[in-house]
């Protein structure tokens, strides 16, 4: 069955534009587009003039399945993702036990079919039980399906590991993402060192860590010629390095979660912990400008780094509470945030929440043109509301942007042409 | 006029106004210290728990006399030994001792910000008897009281803080409060123990004992912890004496009237020279001590006074 979407401001990252127009819906994929006239036996969906994009591709979401199923299962992050218009989640296999053989990469596989609404593809750990000492069987991993390989926020301190890694995977075309965080700088940091670090009384690591993790990780690239992508670039101090891998031909992206996007180091406030996130929430500088880069395209990817946490790792002293933050949902109504706040147009945010994301791995998704997926997302860019994170369906509630006014709702979310979440 | 925290939790939100009252009545109270009645009844019938979940002895004795001399019933707790080893939570420990109703709280804690997380699920008053490398309000007071009472005034003085900046909740403490009451603060020491962003403080940086100490009116030693002497932080310790312990020939850059504090326990011949410690002219190490008792008294009885909403204007 065909759905006809009318009257939609449809937002197309691949054209950088945004016009008025409608979408046709076939067969779960996108017919046609733009000033198109509303074919006979359609299903008519009303846009009232909303914004219609593709919807998010989202890098480096944690399912805590298996492991740690009572923060977040494939069900519930499932209903969160549709809820917040993100139509791919792209799992992180740093779960308990690590997804790092094909046996337990089908599980994933598995449960997602039956519990999730939107579409998941699996990363798989890049070296076994994420120890960074053996790499894992990355033709077989690739072979069930694995889109990525990572290790997540464990960083691979042995460079021969990592360099045959690299090299392993390059032979395989597979795409390796990395954490750049110095390991010995950033051991037991809580927060960015600086003024608020030493008022606190807070275990701090310098912005510099990271730097020196991307120049080195650079350097392997270089050396190897594998597909690299950074999961999160959060310091200005990064930026050069990063230009200049890109200048010199390399196969490098980068990705920033949403809150180092939309929030400093200073929210953290009088010790809270729903701020806790890897690599910890950086200087306002540091923010402004990481909001450029994504505007310009040197950080190619938006990611919402979902991290469920249960009270309990939260209920505790700053030192001693697990990091991370949810954000399946309010990815976009915080990257609403930044399109407010006129720092960057919704092409270009939607350049870097789907195309450059899907394109990375490989997907058809995260386009508005036709014959790509009809993964798409409604929203009403001005909405506003104020967050309650009781309310999220995430199994965890720890976001950071509990009580906070936001602005931008999703009213509606397709998968493959099918309407997976609809606001009432 | 009035004390308007419930908690005392660091020196961060104190108004200069209400550090005077604190020290303004601790005067008072170093005068009932010295007297043969010891004793006021402020606190009785109030429950004073102090729980350590980090070794201290003078703090404890501190605030156990505090409240015993002002007629509270005082419970020690050693924490490290109870229930945190069986794996309560901080928050469940919290919850436990708020359902035996004590009225005043008295916390230490190995973690920064603990106490703050604490404070936010009990009812009762809470003190910051010092958490991890945050905040020990009561330090800076009684130091600030030892200052006034030595110097005649706790403005427009040149006080340097030597020693392990980085790691030292009572450096930080005395850096708010100095800074608040107008004084120039410097601070002295290796750079591996001066913690970032240190010059947004307000506060000058010196490496050079010699020059962080000239015309200083005030010199505060600062504990330098064993574990930061294998070489991670310093060379060796005689490195680190050679270099910022205070000496004689050290402390001559200082004025000639200058006085040495230290919040103790001191390591004799690490940070400080015996001679200097000892020194009735310039040492006013066991003044503190006894300030110490005078400013948790009247810090308690601030807190309690909010407790029992006794009407503004009225005194001890």
């Amino acid at each position: 069955m065909s759905v006809f979407c009318r009257n939609a401001r449809l937002i197309d990252p691949e054209a950088a534009t945004e016009t008025i127009g409608n979408l046709l819906i076939e067969k779960g994929k996108i017919a046609a587009v733009g000033d198109i006239a509303e074919p006979s036996g359609a299903r008519v969906f009303e846009c009232d003039g909303k914004c219609l994009a593709p919807g998010i591709v989202d890098i480096g979401v944690k399912i805590c399945e298996p492991g740690e199923r009572h923060k977040e299962s494939f069900r519930s992050a499932g209903l969160a993702a549709a809820a917040g218009g993100v139509t791919t989640m792209v799992t992180r296999p740093d779960t308990l036990p690590a997804i790092d053989t094909p046996e337990v990469l089908e599980f994933v596989t598995r449960r997602a079919r039956e519990a999730s609404p939107v579409r998941i593809k699996p990363m798989a750990a890049l070296t076994k039980g994420r120890d960074g000492h053996e790499m894992v069987e990355i033709g077989f991993l690739l072979d069930a399906g694995a889109v990525a390989f990572t290790d997540g926020d464990s960083v691979t301190v042995d460079t021969r590991v990592l360099s045959r890694a690299m090299t392993y995977a390059r032979g395989l075309g597979a795409l390796i993402i990395a954490h750049p965080q110095d390991p010995g700088l950033s051991r037991g940091a809580a927060v960015t060192s600086g003024k608020f670090a030493s008022l606190k009384g807070l275990p701090a690591v310098s912005p510099m860590a990271e730097r020196m993790a991307l120049d080195r990780d650079i350097a392997l690239v270089e050396m190897t010629g594998v597909r690299y992508h950074a999961d999160q670039i959060t310091t200005a101090r990064a930026l050069p390095a990063l230009e200049r891998a890109k200048r010199n031909g390399n196969d490098v992206t980068a990705g920033v979660s949403i809150h180092h996007l939309t929030l400093n180091e200073l929210d953290v406030g009088d010790y809270r912990t729903f701020f806790k996130v890897k690599p910890p929430l950086r200087s306002e500088e540091d923010r402004k400008a990481l909001v450029e880069a994504v505007a310009s395209g040197l950080i190619d990817v938006v990611c919402s780094m979902h991290t469920p946490q249960d009270e309990e790792s939260k209920r505790l002293p700053f030192e001693e509470a697990a990091s991370g933050a949810v954000g399946l949902e309010t990815l976009l109504p915080a990257a609403m945030r930044l399109y407010h706040a006129e720092a960057i147009g919704l092409p270009a945010l939607w350049r870097a929440l789907s195309l450059n994301p899907a394109r990375r791995l490989g997907l058809e998704s995260g386009r508005l043109t036709q014959g790509a997926p009809a993964d798409l997302v409604l929203f009403d860019p001005d909405a506003p509301f104020i967050l309650d994170r009781f309310k999220l369906r995430s199994k965890s509630g720890n976001t950071p942007f509990d009580g906070a006014r936001m602005q931008g709702r999703v009213l509606a979310t397709f998968v493959g042409g099918e309407q997976v979440y609809r606001r009432r | 006029m009035s004390f308007r925290h419930k908690n005392l939790l660091g020196i961060e939100p104190l108004h200069p106004e209400e550090i005077r009252t604190i020290l303004d009545l601790s005067d008072r109270y170093v005068d009932l210290n010295r007297g043969t009645q010891k004793h006021s009844d402020v606190l009785s019938g109030l429950t004073q728990i102090n729980m350590f979940f980090e070794n201290s002895t003078r703090t404890q004795a501190s605030f156990e006399l505090a409240g015993k001399r002002l007629g509270a019933d005082v419970m020690n707790m050693a924490m490290q030994a109870s229930s945190i080893k069986k794996g309560e939570t901080l928050i469940d420990t919290a919850l436990t001792l708020n359902a035996m109703h004590p009225d005043l709280l008295v916390v230490r804690h190995p973690h920064s910000g603990a106490v703050n997380l604490l404070a936010e699920k009990v009812n009762c008053a809470v003190l910051n008897a010092g958490d991890g490398r945050h905040e020990h309000p009561t330090q800076a007071l009684l130091d600030a009281l030892t200052i006034r009472r030595a110097k005649g005034r706790i403005h427009r003085l040149t006080i340097a803080i030597c020693g392990d900046i980085a790691h030292s909740r009572v450096a930080r403490s005395n850096i708010l409060l100095l800074g608040k009451m107008e004084n120039r603060v410097r601070v002295i020491g290796p750079p591996t123990l001066m913690p970032a962003g240190m010059a947004d403080f307000g506060v000058e940086i010196f490496d050079d004992m010699a020059e962080g100490l000239r015309d200083a009116d005030v010199v505060m030693m600062l504990r330098l912890q064993r574990e930061r002497m294998d070489g991670g932080f310093i060379p060796s310790q005689r490195e680190y004496y050679h270099r910022f312990g205070l000496d004689a020939q050290k402390l001559a850059h200082a004025r000639d009237d200058a006085i040495v504090m230290h919040p103790g326990p001191m390591n004799r011949g690490v940070e400080i020279d015996g001679t200097i410690a000892d020194d009735i002219n310039r040492s006013v190490i066991q003044e503190q001590v006894e300030m110490g008792v005078a400013v948790r008294m009247a810090a308690m009885d601030l807190l309690a006074r909010n407790l029992r909403a006794v009407p503004e204007g009225v005194m001890v």
